[in-house]
C-alpha cells in the first residue's frame, strides 16, 4: 500500500502544531494594533470640513478664548460648536467679502445650519459629559492637544475606552487648578509643585470619585 | 484510496465553514451597529425637518420651568418705567468681581483691550472701534445701559445674550466699573495697607490663554 503523505509532512506538521501559538498570537496583536491606529481612531487626520477653520488663527494669533466660541464647556455635557451668529460677530466686519467665508455668509443669509464633519464623536453607548470635567480640573489640552497650533482641527488623543481608562485609573496624573484649565500651556512646575503633589492634593479638593468607582462600567455606560 | 481522499474534503470542507463563519462574526461585530444608535446626538443632521437640524428652535413664547424672566430690572438693566437701571441686581462681592473679571478677559478683550480703551486685537484687524469705557459719556452711562449694550448690542457690536448668561453680564458690568474706578484713581483712593501691592509686578491675567511667544511668532507674518 503507498504512503498516503510524503515524508516532508512530518515537519510541516510539527512546525504548524508549533506555529498555531504565533500565529494566533500575531493575529491578535495585529487586530489590536489596527484598532488602535490612526485607520480606526482617526489621531492626527484633519476631516474634510464646509470652512477651512484655522484655531492656530484664531486663538494663538488673535488670542480669542476658548469660550468665546465654546461656551457650553464648562457646564454641559455636550461642548458646543459656535452658532453662525458667534462667526458673524466680528466677520459682519472683518474679511466680509473673503471667498474662503462664503459658505459662513451663505448659512447666515438662509438660517441653514453649516454642517461640520464631528471630529471627536463618541460611540452612543458612552454617555460623556464635558462639564463635569471641566469643573475637576482636566485641562482641554489633555484631552484635544494643542488645538491653538492647529490650523486644521484633528483629533490629538485617540478616545479608545483604554486611553479613557488610563485617566480614570489614576486622575491625580492630568488634574489641574480650575483657573488654568483653558491654558494650553500651563505646568506644575509653574507654581512650584509636582503633578503628583499637586494631583494627590487636588483629587481631595475636587472630591474626585475613587479609581473604583471611576472605572466602574456604569460610570460611562449607564 | 477514492474512499480516503473524499473524507479529507469534507475535513477541510468543515475547516473552511469555520473560517468563514469566523469571518462573518468578525465582520458582523465591526459594524458597531451601538455605535449609531437611532437616537439624535445634540447637533446631528437629520433628516426628518427641512433645514435638516435635529436642534429645533423654541416655539416663540416658550419659558423653561424656573426661567421665567418677570423683572426688568434684573432681564433687562431697566426699572418699571423703561429708565435703565442704576443699581445691580445683587450685591457685589470678590466672588463677583473675579467671576467679571474672568467674563470680561473671555467676551469682551477682543475689541475692548484688556483696560478698556476700545484698542483690542479685532479693532486692530479693522473692526469698528467702541468707545473707551475710560472718555467721560462712557463713565456717564449707569449700570443698566452697560447690560442692556451687553444684551442687545449697539452700533456695530452685536448683542452677546446668547453667549453670556445674565448673571455673568452683570458681573462683567460690575468689572467694567472696577476699570473705571482703575484708570481714573489717585494713590489716596487705595487703602495704605494696600498700597505696598502697587509696587508689585501685575500678577497674570487669571486665565491667561496661549502665552507661547513661538506659537504668537510664527503667526505674526500671516495675519489675513
Amino acid at each position: 500500500m503507498a504512503q498516503h503523505f510524503h515524508r516532508s509532512m512530518n515537519t510541516i506538521a510539527k512546525v504548524s502544531i508549533f506555529g498555531a501559538v504565533f500565529i494566533i498570537g500575531f493575529s491578535a496583536w495585529l487586530l489590536l494594533e489596527v484598532n488602535r491606529s490612526s485607520n480606526v481612531t482617526n489621531v492626527g487626520i484633519a476631516l474634510p470640513q464646509p470652512v477651512q477653520f484655522s484655531h492656530q488663527h484664531h486663538v494663538a494669533g488673535l488670542g480669542i478664548e476658548c469660550r468665546y466660541c465654546h461656551t457650553s464647556v464648562e457646564h454641559s455635557a455636550f461642548a458646543n460648536i459656535p452658532p453662525i451668529s458667534t462667526c458673524m460677530n466680528c466677520h459682519q466686519q472683518i474679511w466680509f467679502g473673503a471667498p474662503m467665508l462664503e459658505p459662513v455668509r451663505a448659512s447666515w443669509k438662509s438660517g441653514q445650519a453649516l454642517e461640520w464633519n464631528r471630529v471627536h464623536n463618541l460611540g452612543d453607548y458612552v454617555y460623556f459629559n464635558h462639564g463635569v470635567h471641566v469643573q475637576k480640573g482636566i485641562g482641554c489640552v489633555s484631552c484635544h492637544g494643542r488645538v491653538d497650533q492647529m490650523q486644521l482641527i484633528y483629533k490629538d488623543q485617540p478616545h479608545t475606552m483604554e486611553w479613557c481608562l488610563s485617566c480614570h485609573r489614576n486622575p491625580a496624573q492630568h488634574i489641574r487648578p480650575r483657573d488654568q484649565v483653558f491654558n494650553m500651556t500651563w505646568k506644575p512646575e509653574d507654581i512650584g509643585e509636582t503633578q503628583a503633589a499637586l494631583g494627590a492634593r487636588l483629587v481631595k479638593e475636587y472630591n474626585i470619585e475613587p479609581a473604583r468607582k471611576l472605572t466602574s462600567c456604569s460610570t460611562c455606560h449607564h | 484510496m477514492l474512499r480516503i481522499s473524499r473524507g479529507q474534503g469534507r475535513w477541510r470542507q468543515v475547516v473552511w465553514a469555520g473560517v468563514a463563519a469566523a469571518l462573518l462574526a468578525g465582520g458582523a461585530g465591526c459594524k458597531q451597529k451601538m455605535s449609531y444608535q437611532p437616537r439624535y446626538d445634540p447637533l446631528e443632521r437629520s433628516e426628518t425637518f427641512n433645514d435638516r437640524s435635529s436642534a429645533r428652535p423654541l416655539p416663540a413664547g416658550t419659558v423653561a420651568r424656573g426661567f421665567l424672566r418677570d423683572d426688568p430690572e434684573v432681564f433687562l438693566g431697566r426699572k418699571e418705567n423703561g429708565d435703565y437701571a442704576t443699581e445691580f441686581p445683587f450685591p457685589i462681592t470678590e466672588e463677583v468681581m473675579r467671576r467679571g473679571q474672568e467674563r470680561f478677559t473671555i467676551y469682551c478683550t477682543m475689541c475692548h483691550g484688556f483696560s478698556g480703551y476700545g484698542n483690542g486685537m479685532i479693532v486692530q484687524r479693522g473692526f469698528s472701534p467702541p468707545p473707551s469705557f475710560h472718555a467721560p459719556e462712557t463713565r456717564e452711562k449707569s449700570v443698566g445701559y452697560y447690560f442692556a449694550v451687553i444684551t442687545n448690542g449697539y452700533g456695530a457690536m452685536p448683542g452677546h445674550a446668547h453667549q453670556i448668561p445674565v448673571s455673568d453680564r452683570w458681573a462683567i458690568v460690575a468689572y467694567v466699573r472696577a476699570l473705571q474706578l482703575s484708570q481714573n484713581a489717585s494713590l489716596d483712593d487705595v487703602p495704605a495697607a494696600h498700597r505696598s501691592a502697587l509696587d508689585a509686578p501685575p500678577p497674570a491675567p487669571m486665565n491667561s490663554r496661549s502665552a507661547d511667544p513661538h506659537s504668537a511668532n510664527s503667526h505674526s507674518g500671516g495675519a489675513r
